[in-house]
């Protein structure tokens, strides 16, 4: 039995201890406790620092607005930071350690800090530190950030599992206590699905700490246990979003010691409800006044339930502050378990008290104690000894999910609270979160609410309780108390107090939103949950206005913090996105290939051979051997497509700036596709395989894009086409075979004539293979040699390719990748979207032929004539060879005219693409430049600042090899 | 945004499905003076208020439909195929 | 008063509380210049208006609190590593602005250069950051490429050994990094308001008025005023103010979305992007990681997103920063943004002789903020375009001359 656990009572299961540690200190506590009420058990008050002043704090509430009692829990990898006491559930060998001091929670230098208090007030960085101008950067700022913070955040891998999963029901009702029980009890019973949230380890709310409630709550929690209800005990509901639907984190294993690895340690729901209810019950309000943080002061609310739930006594001699009726029950209460109530401390007129304590009509003047409460000084009167202090300030409904889309609190005179709307859209507002109080009064309420919710969507239920009338009156929020000088907290974690509210005001940043970013009061890891309604009663009274003039400042997601683990769910690591495997991956794979991540594809990029000792060395080879004798190439990642229907043609004809309308069948046809505004999307070859069926490649990058521009074309501007679309592009393996061989081994394979007048170049057919299929054969040059692509079902992938490749063994054919590919494309001046780089029309490529001018309309014709698209300085493709072959051309190096200063001014344009070409024996390079077509010949520096370059070089025509095409149509 | 789009083909969806184009306007005459194709391209609307937008049900049925919702609320209205009645 | 360490010590010693700020006046009934937006942009203006060519008689009218719209929303993230010619200098004379500005208008916005570093996934994106730092260096504006190793050296716990898309290098500009946002609404209204200018907050312009061809008054919630000149500078409500004048934009408002996590000791010194999804961040002076991705993707006049982007996001961090899995998120909030169609922005004359509009500043219109102000006073006060923002035509649309860095055309969420 420890110090402050009392003999009997509880929800403890005192047959079993945990043992867990703080600070290093091996402690125990039973199951049931949270770890802040094992510490309180143990007698360990003081629980952590405050962020500025690093003030000696103990914990103040019993829940998830706790401000105080932050802890790091967990370690290695599972180490979490400025985790709540108040929300942990204790689990044996639990680790925690005090955070934000040194060198030790007890001795903390930084509590110096509040020496300087007077001149470290609200707002105070921004008029300081700027002296001399130098320091700020060098001198200040580093000291200020080492000061960040509270707890320090892992840097190691998390071990652990999350997952995310929808929910639908017909009611979501957010909080387990009298009136959210009550509402899924309703709605549960007329046959609605329903979903009940409630962020604690048990449901019940506020009954928990009311043992009288308890024999009601078991009845209640057995019987929706028969129903349809998912019970979703330790699950946080911290958004709610469009369409209704709202999100939920569950805590699933983080009350254990050892999580299975075969579970999630939390879960993300997102719930979509047809309607909610919100019983998210009502916040006590601290009292603000001069040292209303001394560890051993807490809410009535958190004594109460420390005192029920786990029977811990917060101390030996209780004060208890209150306004209103809050207090005088607690005390009652302690009394009755024969604990000792110092003083009764009511503000204003409460209820009749009989009890021993003294009762005493007054305002604390000032609480006196350092790391533990020792006395509590009345405002003009007595002292009382006393090591516990519970206060009660009224309730502020908890409504921050009611106003997470835009709906703007507003003020009850009645409630004295600021209200949500009671009946939105798809969500009404129970209970205590509607401004109610006393059990009997939610039950009614909750019932009542879930009978209107299930109303709205057609359901009938009856209530499952009956109305009651309310147990107290509402209090008004108190601002700060008291003329007694010393710091009255209003936000404790950030350490804002009662004067810096009003020095804000004074200074003109009085409007809530502008006092807060100015004094960060309610920017802690609490969001203002208990000190924002102090915080703006103390500024009506500073401006001289009412409090509902000055309002709250805006609610947002979360309501409480969420783990990116959470939110992050399976998504990490290498399945941070799905992987895209061409059906050749494998075949590829069998050569030994290198493989680049090209989108969310792997492409084979090279395939090395032993003794070869690095990646250029392979792509030489590769390079020389297509340009000798042959090399397939794997382009199954290129966009397929299959367009059918009568109107293909036209269709087609529209979408690309030259015509298609009379290519011919058994023909393919290089197209270059523009957007709206003149630009050129993307580029690719398109067949015709039949009188109303088309065949187009894509780019790689844009194979979805260009898919989802057809269909808008087709769909949304064109429906009156006979169009079909299908994206093939995981259907068909497709490889280039390339090079002066290339037709003597396809021969081998394709069981059709493919001399050069039966299969002329752009010739396009589907052929059938010896091996018994059929593919699809297009003699089409990314290279620039004599080419073919041949695509066959995906299926038949490797096994064609490997045929290939035993076919070419005599003619020593091999396997090239993405980069011997990119390699052969610019010596033969092709371009790729390095160059269509999204803001560049035909002409800059060279490609001006290609608009079309006797189609009345295709897509981008409008635009194309604009100044800006026509005019001589713009860009175009060029050549670059460097005057001395030794020196290497890089990729993003600039242009300039030879001679010119490097200034922006005289940027000529930049290198698009550049390679070693093992043909030429040089670097080489594709560029935009300014007015480059007539420039070829043009000595210019090749500018690369980043690396210290400029390399003298010369400007030619973008085709480095075959420029009259012979090897094409070879 | 509604978390959830009805498309008129598959019914109510999760609007990661679906991908947004911006303003459904119609697509000028060929003909039409250069100004209205640079208004086209260019210039919207872009009120505080109900909108007509063109969105893709690009993991779904891949139908591109008419969403008329409004910009400060984020309730969708209607939903229709862009194609109009047709499909 | 101006703020020194004497005045500070002072006011600790006596407990005095300090003059207010700036000025909290009553509208006047007719002012030579109002401009209608009190963010960054509209503060900046009507300070560099009074300080730099002496027009003093200005009023700036925000429909909500000072600095209520996205200059208190931001990711505070400052750089000019920008690619085209028409962009690049102007972004640079902001960054030496910045490098000035807190001895400039004597009050502390926390600039805070500690560096931007963008992570390189690809060969292809290797390349177009060669392409723009060298762009960036052509104009003497500081850029570096850091290969893997050197990444690893300053971002260590980067995910440098699982990653889906590996880490091949970063681009990084020193120079870069974050300004406290509000302080910098802040310290243009206290400058501008100490030399003349109102600052009138609560006050919406709900109508514009003409005569004879010129703007002659402006409607407020506060009553009508008269002026000589209007200036408009309302970023996300672009669209709804030209409206008032019956101008229609290229633009459109897209809502993003920012985050910040629980303030934590000191986890990340720099500025980082990733770059192989929608995900950036950084660490406050108070420890809260600042972080965000993508705009929402529709027109949205809400200021509040949705939970997919938050997923998003999340994922990105984790896949880049493993460790940030048992970070807890703290808060999200939304700004609407004026997105134009290219994605850079307008800062012109209009077709109304003493009408100016200032708008299309997308999602990086803060790091814009000293020098959009300085632009936008120069065209006001001498009727042309300041130097470096000569590219920002409202024309430049329809004439073809887009100020286009990403290459994605007339849609503005893909920029
Ligand atoms: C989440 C987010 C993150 C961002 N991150 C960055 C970043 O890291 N770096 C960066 O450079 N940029 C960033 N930006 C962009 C940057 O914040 C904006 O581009 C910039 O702030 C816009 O200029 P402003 O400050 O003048 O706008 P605002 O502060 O929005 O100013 C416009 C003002 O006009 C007022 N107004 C509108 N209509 C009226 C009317 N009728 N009458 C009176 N007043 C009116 C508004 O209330 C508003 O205060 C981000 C934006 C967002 C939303
Ligand atoms: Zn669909």
């Amino acid at each position: 039995m420890t110090s402050h656990r009392l003999p009997t009572g509880g929800r403890l299961d005192r047959s079993r201890r945990v043992e867990f540690s703080f600070d290093g200190k091996q402690l125990a506590g039973h199951p049931g406790d949270t770890l802040a009420s094992a510490l309180l058990a143990n007698g360990q008050r003081l629980m952590a620092r405050s962020f500025k002043y690093h003030r000696p704090r103990g914990v103040v509430t019993a829940g998830s607005a706790e401000p105080n009692a932050l802890m790091t829990i967990g370690r290695e990898g599972r180490t979490e930071p400025n985790t709540r006491a108040t929300m942990v559930e204790l689990y044996q060998g639990l680790e925690a350690h005090s955070q934000n001091r040194w060198p030790s929670l007890d001795h903390d230098i930084g509590a110096l800090n509040g020496l300087l208090s007077r001149f470290l007030g609200a707002g105070f960085y921004y008029k300081t530190f700027m002296w001399p101008a130098s320091f700020w950067e060098k001198v200040y700022e580093p000291i200020i950030r080492r000061a960040a913070g509270l707890g320090r955040a892992t840097t190691l891998q998390d071990p652990d599992r999350y997952e995310k999963t929808w929910a639908h029901c017909d009611l979501l009702v957010i909080g387990a206590g009298a009136a959210g029980l009550a509402a899924a009890l309703t709605a549960a019973r007329a046959g609605a699905s329903v979903v009940l949230a409630d962020e604690g380890m048990e449901l019940g709310g506020g009954l928990l700490s009311d043992p009288a409630a308890w024999p009601q709550l078991t009845e209640i929690l057995a019987e929706l246990a028969t129903l349809n209800v998912r019970l979703l005990p330790r699950t946080t509901v911290f958004g709610w979003y469009d369409g209704n639907v709202f999100g939920a984190v569950e805590r699933v294993q983080k009350h254990l010691a050892a999580p299975s690895p075969d579970a999630p340690v939390e879960r993300l729901w997102r719930i979509a409800a047809r309607q909610a209810v919100l019983a998210t019950g009502a916040e006590e309000r601290p009292q603000v006044f001069a040292g209303n943080d001394i560890p051993g002061i807490m809410t009535a609310s958190a004594t109460a339930s420390y005192l029920h739930r786990q029977a811990v006594a917060p101390g030996q001699r209780t004060t208890i502050l209150t306004q209103g009726p809050a207090g005088f029950a607690l005390a009652a209460q302690m009394e009755a378990l024969g604990l000792e109530v110092a003083a009764l401390v009511s503000l204003g007129d409460g209820p009749s008290w009989q009890g021993k304590a003294p009762l005493i009509r007054g305002i604390p003047g000032k609480a006196i104690g350092g790391k533990s409460l020792k006395a509590l000084q009345i405002e003009g009167g007595a002292r009382i000894e006393a090591d516990a202090i519970a206060m009660s300030g009224g309730f502020s409904p908890v409504i921050h999910l009611a106003c997470h889309r835009g709906t703007r609190p507003v003020w009850s005179d009645a409630r004295q609270a600021f209200l949500a709307p009671v009946e939105q859209e798809g969500l009404l507002i129970a209970g205590a979160a509607a401004g109610l109080s006393g059990h009997a009064a939610c039950l009614g309420d909750g019932a009542a609410r879930a009978t209107a919710a299930l109303a709205r969507i057609g359901l009938r239920a009856t209530p499952a309780f009956g109305p009651a009338p309310e147990d107290t009156i509402a209090q008004p929020p108190l601002g700060a108390l008291g003329k007694t000088k010393g710091k009255k907290f209003v936000d404790y974690q950030n350490d804002v107090h009662a004067r810096d509210l009003i020095l804000a005001a004074a200074e003109g940043y009085a409007d809530a939103e502008l006092a807060k970013r100015y004094t960060t009061s309610g920017m802690a890891t609490d969001q203002g949950k208990l000190g924002n309604i102090n915080a703006a009663a103390i500024l009506a009274k500073a401006r001289g206005t009412t409090i509902a003039e000055v309002g709250l400042t805006t609610f947002r997601p979360f309501y409480t913090p969420v783990s990116f683990g959470a939110l992050a769910g399976t998504s990490r690591g290498h399945d941070f996105q799905p992987v895209r495997r061409s059906p050749l991956h494998g075949w590829a794979e069998s050569l030994g290939a290198e493989f680049v991540e090209t989108g969310l594809w792997y492409r084979s990029a090279w395939f090395p051979r032993a003794g070869e000792t690095g990646w250029r060395q392979s792509v030489d080879r590769e390079v020389l051997t297509v340009r000798r004798a042959a090399g397939l190439c794997d382009v199954s990642t290129l966009g397929k497509i299959e367009i059918f229907g009568a109107d293909a043609a036209e269709f087609l004809n529209r979408i690309y700036s030259n015509g298609f309308a009379k290519l011919p069948v058994g023909r393919a046809r290089y197209g270059l596709m523009l957007r709206e505004d003149g630009f050129i999307y993307d580029d690719g070859t398109t067949s015709r395989l039949g009188e109303d069926h088309f065949y187009m490649t894509t780019t790689t990058a844009l194979a979805a894009g260009v898919m989802t521009h057809l269909e808008f074309c087709a769909q949304a501007l064109w429906p009156d086409l006979d169009v079909r679309l299908a994206s093939a592009t995981d259907q068909w393996a497709q490889m280039a075979v390339a090079g002066p061989m290339a037709r003597q081994i396809l021969q081998r394979i394709v069981d059709t004539d493919l001399s050069n007048e039966a299969f002329p170049f752009m010739a396009a057919r589907e052929v059938p293979l010896k091996c018994g299929i059929t593919g699809r054969l297009f003699r089409i040059s990314f290279s620039g040699e004599l080419a073919y692509e041949l695509a066959v079902p995906a299926g038949y992938g490797e096994a064609v390719a490997a045929a290939i490749m035993t076919a070419g063994a005599p003619e020593g054919i091999c396997a090239y990748g993405s980069e011997a590919l990119a390699v052969l494309r610019i010596e033969k001046g092709h371009v790729t979207h390095a160059e269509i780089n999204g803001t560049v029309v035909p002409a800059d490529l060279g490609m001006g032929k290609m608009v079309s001018t006797v189609k009345p309309d295709f897509i981008g014709k409008h635009l194309l004539d604009r100044e800006g698209l026509t005019d001589p300085a713009r860009p175009q493709l060029v050549g670059v060879v460097p005057l001395d072959p030794a020196m290497p051309l890089r990729t993003g190096s600039h242009v300039l005219a030879k001679g010119a200063e490097a200034t922006l001014e005289n940027d000529q344009g930049y290198l698009t693409s550049s390679a070693h070409s093992p043909h030429l024996g040089h670097s080489i390079a594709l560029a935009l430049v300014a007015g480059g077509s007539q420039r070829h010949g043009e000595e210019v520096v090749v500018w690369d600042g980043l690396n210290d370059a400029a390399i003298p070089a010369r400007l030619t025509s973008p085709v480095f090899i075959d420029p009259k095409n012979e090897k094409l149509h070879a | 945004m509604a978390s959830l789009i009805p498309c008129p083909h598959c019914g109510p969806r999760p609007k990661e499905e679906f991908t947004v184009r911006g303003a459904a306007l119609p697509r000028p005459a060929p003909n039409a003076p250069v100004a209205e194709w640079q208004a086209h391209v260019y210039l919207r609307e872009n009120p505080r208020g109900d909108y007509a937008e063109h969105w893709h049900h690009s993991g779904g049925c891949r139908r591109w439909l008419v969403v008329n919702r409004n910009t400060a609320t984020h309730a969708v209205h209607s939903v229709t195929d862009a194609a109009g009645e047709r499909p | 008063m101006r703020y020194s360490a004497l005045s500070v010590l002072l006011n600790g010693l006596t407990g005095k509380a300090p003059a207010p700020a700036w000025r909290s006046p009553a509208p006047k009934a007719e002012y030579d210049v109002v401009i209608v937006g009190g963010g960054g942009h509209g503060l900046a203006t009507a300070y560099y208006l009074a300080k730099e060519f002496g027009i003093t008689n200005v009023a700036v009218l925000e429909k909500g609190y000072v600095g209520s719209g996205n200059i208190g929303r931001n990711t505070t993230i400052i750089r000019s590593n920008y690619l085209l010619p028409g962009n690049n200098p102007f972004y640079e004379l902001s960054m030496k602005l910045w490098e000035g500005l807190e001895q400039d208008f004597n009050f502390n916005a926390m600039v805070s250069q500690r560096g931007v570093v963008n992570l390189i996934h690809s060969d292809a994106q290797r390349d177009a950051y060669r392409r723009r730092g060298n762009a960036m260096r052509l104009h003497g504006v500081d850029a570096e490429i850091l290969d893997r190793e050197a990444v690893r050296k300053i971002l260590p716990f980067l995910d440098f050994d699982n990653a889906r898309f590996p880490i091949k290098g970063a681009i990084r500009q020193r120079r870069g990094g974050t300004v406290r946002h509000d302080a910098v609404a802040w310290g243009y209204a206290r400058g501008a308001s100490a030399r003349g200018v109102d600052i009138i907050p609560h006050c919406e312009v709900t109508a514009i008025r003409q005569h004879n061809g010129s703007v002659t008054e402006v409607e407020t919630s506060r009553g009508t005023i008269r002026c000589k000149r209007l200036a408009l500078a309302t970023a996300g409500h672009s669209g709804i103010t030209a409206a008032m004048v019956g101008i229609t934009l290229p633009i459109e408002t897209h809502a993003l979305q920012a985050y910040v996590s629980e303030g934590l000791k000191p986890f990340i010194d720099t500025v980082v992007t990733f770059g192989a999804g929608h995900f950036y961040l950084s660490q406050s002076d108070k420890g809260g990681l600042v972080f965000g991705g993508d705009i929402e993707g529709y027109n949205s006049y809400a200021q509040r997103g949705n939970l997919a982007n938050i997923e998003h996001v999340a994922e990105a961090g984790v896949a880049m920063i493993p460790a940030l899995s048992r970070v807890r998120v703290l808060r999200a909030w939304a700004g609407v943004m004026d997105m134009s169609m290219d994605g850079s922005p307008i800062i012109d004359k209009t077709h109304l002789p003493n009408l100016y509009l200032n708008a299309g500043w997308c999602y990086g219109g803060f790091k814009a903020t000293p020098a959009s102000g300085l632009c936008f006073a120069h065209l006001i006060a001498k009727d042309a375009p300041h130097e470096v923002a000569r590219a920002f035509r409202l024309d430049r649309f329809a004439r073809g001359y887009l100020i286009d860095e990403k290459g994605q055309g007339a849609q503005p969420n893909l920029h």
